[in-house]
C-alpha cells in the first residue's frame, strides 16, 4: 500500500490532476480577483461558470471547433459580468443579492439552453475534448516534467495569466487606477478616474475568465455538459480569494491546494483505497472555512468592496 | 449631451408597498414571454397551462401548496435572517440538516410512544437546521469570518455529510441505492384532505409566518434584530448584546429551514435520497427579497413561486417549453424585484448638458 503511494507514476499523475483540478479554479478566482479589486464582490460567479461550460459545450458541439466554443464561452461570460454591472454599479444595487440573483438567473437559463438544444436524451451528447498537450524539454524532466508539463493549453494560459494579471494590478498605471477604484472610489472619482466605467469593465473582463474556467470542466476535464458540472467551484473560487488576500499569486496556491486535494481524492479511488468519497469531497470546503478563520485577522480586504458609489452620496 | 443620473426621491406612500411586487411580478411574466417564444411555445397557450396547471384542478390546486410550504418556510428563514442583515445564503444546507435528523430520529424510534413521535421529529429537525445555522453565526460574531462565504461553503459541508452517510451508516440494508431506511409510520406528516397530499407541513408552515410576523412586530427581539439589521453599531452602543441577537436569528432561521427539510421528508419522500431539495434553499433567498423581507410578502411570493413551478409541469408536458423555465422566471423575478424595490427609494433624473 505504502509502495503504490510512493510510487512515482503516481506522484506524477497525481501532480497532472492537480494542474488540472485547479485550472477553472485559477481562471475564475483571476477573474474574481479583478472585479473585487475594482470594488466589487462578484457572486454571479457560480452561474457565470455554469453559462460558460454549458455555452462552451453547445457552441464546440455545434460547430465543430473547441476554440470557437471558448470563445463562446468567454463572450456570456463577459456579457453576464456587463448585467452584474448594471445592476450593482450602474444602478448601485446590493453587490450580494444581485450576484445571487445572477447566479440564480444564469443557472436557470444553462440548464433551459441545453435542454432546449438537446431534449432529454438518454445518452449525454458528447464532444471531442481538448488533448494534453506535452511542453519540448520540460516534459521530459524525471519525475515531475511528464506530470506538470503535460497539460491542456488552458492550464498553460491559466498559469501565464497568474503573472499577467499581477503585473497588471501592481506595475501598471491602469491596475493602479483599478485598485483606487476598489479602496477609495471617492478620491478616483476626485482625481478624474471614471469609477462606474472602471468597475463595468473589471466586471465584463473578469466575468470572461470566470466563463473560461466553467468551459474548462466541458471541454477540457470533461467531454460532456452535466447540470451539476461546476459543483460549487465558483464558491470555492471566491473562498481562494479571499484566502490569497486578493492576490493573484497567493489565491493560485489556495487553488493548487483545491486541486490537489481533489485530484487525490479521484486517485485514491482509481486505486481502490476504501475511504468515502464523500468525506474526501468535503475536506477542500472544510479548509476554506478554516483557512477564512485565518484570513478574516489580516485580511486586506479593498476598503470600496461591497459599496456602491453615487456621486451624489459622496461619503455616504 | 443628455446625462442620466440616480438620485433619491420622496418616500413613497404606503400603498406602493403592495403595488411594487405586483408590479414587479407582471414585469416578470412579460419578460418571461422571451424564453417561451424562444423555446417555440405558442405564446397564451403557455401562459394557460402554467397557470391552469397550478390552479386549474382540485388536486393540482392543493399541489400548489404542497409544494409553497417548503417554499414558505425557507423564505421565512432567509428574510428573517437578512432582516438581522446575517445574510444566511445556508438555507438549503440546514434544510438537508433538518432532514437529516429527522431521518434518524423518524426510522430508529419505533419503541416510544406514537404521539410523542411526530413532536420529537419535528422539534429535533428543527434545532439541526437551527445549530448548523448557528455554526456561521458564531464565525461571524466571534471570529468575523464573513457570512455569506461561510453560510454558503456550509451548503456542501452538508451534501456531502449527508452523502458519506447515506452511502455509509444510514444507508437502507441490501440496497445500493444512496438511499435510508424509511421512516416509521408514527413519524409520516398526516394528510389532512383526502385525495391530496396536502399535509401537516403546509399548516405548520403557515403557523411559522404568523409567529415570524409576531416576533417582528410585537416582541423586543423583533425590533432588536431590525436595530442590529438596520445598524449594527448604533445597536450596539444602544445597549443591545448584538452577538446573541446574531446567533437568535441564526438558530431561528436555521430552524425554519430545517422544518421545510422535515416536511419534504415526512409528508412526501418519507425516507432520504440525495435529492431531496432541488435547491429550496436558494429559491428561499429569491422568494424573501421578492416579499420584500415581510412574513406576509414572502407568503405571497412563496405562493407565486409555487404556481410558477407546479404549473411550468403543466406548460413543459402541453408545449414542449423546458420545465427549466421555472428556474429562468424565478431568476428574472428576482432581478425585476431588485430593479422595482431601487425605485422606490431613487429616480432617474435626466439631465441635458
Amino acid at each position: 500500500m505504502i509502495a503504490e503511494f510512493l510510487d512515482l507514476a503516481f506522484i506524477s499523475g497525481l501532480m497532472g490532476a492537480t494542474m488540472r483540478m485547479a485550472t477553472p479554479i485559477i481562471f475564475a478566482a483571476l477573474g474574481e480577483i479583478l472585479t473585487e479589486r475594482a470594488g466589487v464582490l462578484n457572486l454571479g460567479i457560480e452561474g457565470i461558470m455554469l453559462m460558460g461550460a454549458m455555452t462552451g459545450f453547445v457552441f464546440t458541439y455545434s460547430s465543430g471547433s473547441i476554440w470557437f466554443g471558448v470563445f463562446a464561452a468567454a463572450c456570456v461570460g463577459m456579457l453576464l459580468g456587463f448585467l452584474m454591472a448594471l445592476l450593482s454599479v450602474n444602478l448601485g444595487l446590493s453587490q450580494h443579492v444581485s450576484g445571487l440573483g445572477i447566479t440564480l438567473f444564469a443557472t436557470g437559463l444553462a440548464m433551459f439552453i441545453y435542454r432546449l438544444h438537446f431534449g432529454s436524451p438518454t445518452v449525454p451528447p458528447i464532444i471531442q475534448p481538448f488533448k494534453q498537450v506535452a511542453l519540448p524539454v520540460l516534459s521530459k524532466i524525471p519525475v515531475i516534467g511528464p506530470g506538470l508539463f503535460t497539460q491542456y493549453t488552458l492550464t498553460y494560459i491559466a498559469w501565464l495569466l497568474v503573472p499577467a494579471l499581477s503585473i497588471l494590478l501592481y506595475k501598471t498605471t491602469i491596475g493602479l487606477k483599478i485598485r483606487t477604484v476598489g479602496e477609495n472610489p471617492v478620491v478616483a472619482d476626485t482625481v478624474g478616474v471614471n469609477v462606474a466605467l472602471t468597475r463595468t469593465l473589471c466586471l465584463v473582463a473578469g466575468g470572461a475568465l470566470m466563463g473560461i474556467g466553467g468551459a474548462f470542466l466541458t471541454l477540457a476535464h470533461q467531454n460532456m455538459f452535466l447540470i451539476d458540472v461546476i459543483g460549487g467551484r465558483g464558491w470555492v473560487a471566491i473562498a481562494m480569494v479571499i484566502f490569497g488576500n486578493w492576490n493573484p499569486l497567493k489565491a493560485t496556491i489556495g487553488a493548487l491546494i483545491f486541486g490537489f486535494l481533489d485530484g487525490l481524492q479521484l486517485r485514491l479511488q482509481s486505486i481502490g483505497v476504501v475511504l468515502s468519497f464523500h468525506l474526501f469531497l468535503m475536506i477542500p470546503y472544510l479548509l476554506t472555512i478554516i483557512a477564512l478563520i485565518g484570513v478574516s485577522r489580516r485580511a486586506a480586504v479593498p476598503a470600496g468592496l461591497l459599496k456602491p458609489y453615487r456621486r451624489e452620496e459622496k461619503g455616504g | 449631451m443628455i446625462r442620466f443620473r440616480i438620485i433619491k426621491r420622496k418616500p413613497l406612500p404606503g400603498w406602493a408597498k403592495i403595488v411594487i411586487p405586483i408590479a414587479a411580478i407582471l414585469a416578470t411574466l412579460i419578460l418571461a414571454a422571451i424564453p417561451i417564444l424562444l423555446a417555440g411555445g405558442h405564446l397564451w397557450k403557455s401562459y394557460y397551462y402554467l397557470f391552469h396547471g397550478a390552479l386549474g384542478t382540485r388536486y393540482n390546486l392543493l399541489e400548489t401548496f404542497v409544494k409553497a410550504s417548503p417554499l414558505l418556510l425557507t423564505g421565512l428563514a432567509v428574510a428573517f435572517a437578512f432582516r438581522a442583515k446575517f445574510w444566511n445564503i445556508g438555507a438549503e444546507g440546514q434544510l438537508l440538516a433538518g432532514a437529516l435528523a429527522a431521518t434518524v430520529l423518524g426510522v430508529n424510534m419505533g419503541s416510544i410512544p406514537p404521539v410523542l413521535v411526530l413532536p420529537v421529529v419535528i422539534v429535533g429537525g428543527f434545532f439541526a437546521g437551527g445549530l448548523w445555522a448557528s455554526i456561521p453565526a458564531l464565525l461571524k460574531t466571534k471570529l468575523k469570518v464573513d457570512d455569506v462565504v461561510s453560510t454558503l461553503l456550509l451548503n456542501y459541508v452538508m451534501i456531502h455529510i449527508m452523502g458519506a452517510l447515506l452511502f455509509g451508516p444510514l444507508q437502507q440494508p441490501g440496497s445500493s441505492w444512496p438511499r435510508s431506511s424509511a421512516i416509521v409510520e408514527a413519524a409520516c406528516y398526516p394528510i389532512l384532505m383526502p385525495r391530496s397530499r396536502f399535509h401537516l407541513g403546509i399548516i405548520i408552515s403557515f403557523v411559522a409566518m404568523l409567529i415570524i410576523w409576531f416576533i417582528n412586530k410585537k416582541t423586543t427581539f423583533g425590533y432588536q434584530a431590525k436595530a442590529v439589521g438596520t445598524n449594527i453599531r448604533a445597536a450596539h452602543f444602544g445597549g443591545i448584546n448584538t452577538t446573541s441577537v446574531i446567533l437568535w436569528t441564526a438558530l431561528i432561521s436555521g430552524g425554519l429551514a430545517g422544518l421545510a427539510g422535515v416536511g419534504e421528508l415526512c409528508a412526501l419522500q418519507y425516507r432520504l435520497i440525495m435529492d431531496i431539495s432541488p435547491g429550496y434553499g436558494y429559491s428561499g433567498i429569491v422568494i424573501a427579497m421578492l416579499g420584500n423581507l415581510h412574513p406576509v410578502g414572502v407568503l405571497f411570493s412563496s405562493l407565486f413561486f409555487s404556481v410558477i413551478i407546479v404549473g411550468a409541469q403543466t406548460m413543459s408536458r402541453m408545449t414542449g417549453v423546458p420545465t427549466y423555465i421555472a428556474e429562468v422566471i424565478q431568476g428574472m423575478a428576482l432581478m425585476v424585484m431588485l430593479i422595482f424595490l431601487l425605485f422606490t427609494e431613487y429616480k432617474i433624473k435626466v439631465q441635458r448638458k
